[in-house]
């Protein structure tokens, strides 16, 4: 008897240990930073280039990092989700606008809206290596203190936005008063 | 002949991406050059995630391997250039992951199977042994006993 069970046994194990693992995805690094305090910023804005944007201006309050481009396909999804969080909520959304060209970013805002309380200009990518960005859609919930408490890989969709973002940002509510 | 061709072409053809690369970056000391290459191949592109920084072509790759010269420029060691990187995208960028409690399983499970293997086929040879070999009952040993007496008598 046991000389059938143990190879069953064995044999379960390896399949459950294969399905979980197939269903991670490989694209979802996970992030060093989360629970630590957001990098630098330090670049200038889109809007007005002569205006630069800290971290420090992000303190206070929660915000919402979001890596995108006018290039990137996927961010044109989100931007419907941005432009959605941005009407609905008082969470600042915060656009770190990366390896863009000036003129195509402004003329992305001026066709589908803009969502953004800010947004800082990487132009080599070099804030974006800071940050740890691999791929354009990314965003960072920030709590208050500057510390990063989410990332989401890839671009927001409302059910992350209702799942995720907005139970964080409760929590920090709670955490604060 | 066109197959000696053909088979020329393919051969040239990883090299020369994989010389292309380096020729922007100015190294005044070969062995520069050389530390440069290995810390690009030990580290993982996290776009192509199969490849390492060396060998993709991803745009961020490629702003990886400018941050690693910058850095190698300034002076800055191996160690601190890939704990630079390691704080910002985490252990998976390197393709030989660190040892720590998270990854035991990973450095010592091959020698646990290896182990445990060896240790299921000592049972397995243990139980045939025993299988194999005749025992004789309490009555058989007399008889043969008796026998061999019988013989050298």
């Amino acid at each position: 008897m046991l000389r059938y069970t143990i190879p069953l046994i064995i044999f379960t194990a390896l399949v459950l240990f294969f399905a979980v693992g197939l269903q991670r995805d490989p694209r979802q690094v996970p992030s060093p930073f989360i629970d630590k305090p957001a990098p630098e910023l330090g670049v200038s804005q889109l809007r007005t280039p002569s205006k630069e944007i800290y971290r420090s201006d992000l303190l206070g309050k929660p915000a919402l990092i979001n890596v995108w481009a006018s290039w990137c396909v996927a961010c044109r999804a989100e931007h419907e989700v941005l432009m959605r969080l941005a009407r609905e909520t008082r969470l600042p959304i915060i656009g770190l606008n990366y390896k863009d060209e000036r003129g195509a970013a402004l003329q992305w805002l001026a066709n589908l809206g803009d969502p953004y309380a800010a947004i800082a200009v990487d132009t080599d990518g070099q804030v974006g290596i800071e940050w740890g960005v691999y791929g354009v859609p990314e965003s960072f919930l920030l709590d208050p203190e500057g510390v990063i408490r989410y990332k989401q890989i890839g671009p927001l969709t409302w059910k992350v936005v209702e799942d995720k973002l907005l139970p964080l940002i409760r929590s920090f509510e709670t955490q604060g008063g | 002949m066109i197959r000696t061709l053909l088979l020329m072409v393919i051969l040239a053809g990883p090299q020369v991406v994989f010389a292309a690369d380096p020729a922007i970056f100015k190294f005044d000391d070969p062995s520069q050059e050389a530390r440069f290459q290995q810390l690009a191949e030990e580290l993982r592109c996290l776009v192509c995630q199969n490849q390492s920084l060396a060998d993709s072509h991803a745009d961020l790759a490629g702003d990886l391997r400018r941050e690693i010269y910058q850095k190698m420029q300034q002076g800055a060691s191996n160690e601190e250039i890939v704990d630079f990187l390691v704080q910002r995208y985490g252990d998976f960028v390197l393709y030989r992951p660190p040892m720590q409690p998270t990854t035991y399983l990973l450095w010592f499970g091959p020698v646990l199977l290896l182990l445990l293997g060896f240790g299921v086929f000592i049972v397995a040879m243990r139980r045939r042994h025993q299988t194999l070999t005749p025992t004789l009952s309490e009555a058989e040993h007399r008889r043969m006993a008796k026998l061999l007496e019988e013989e050298n008598s």
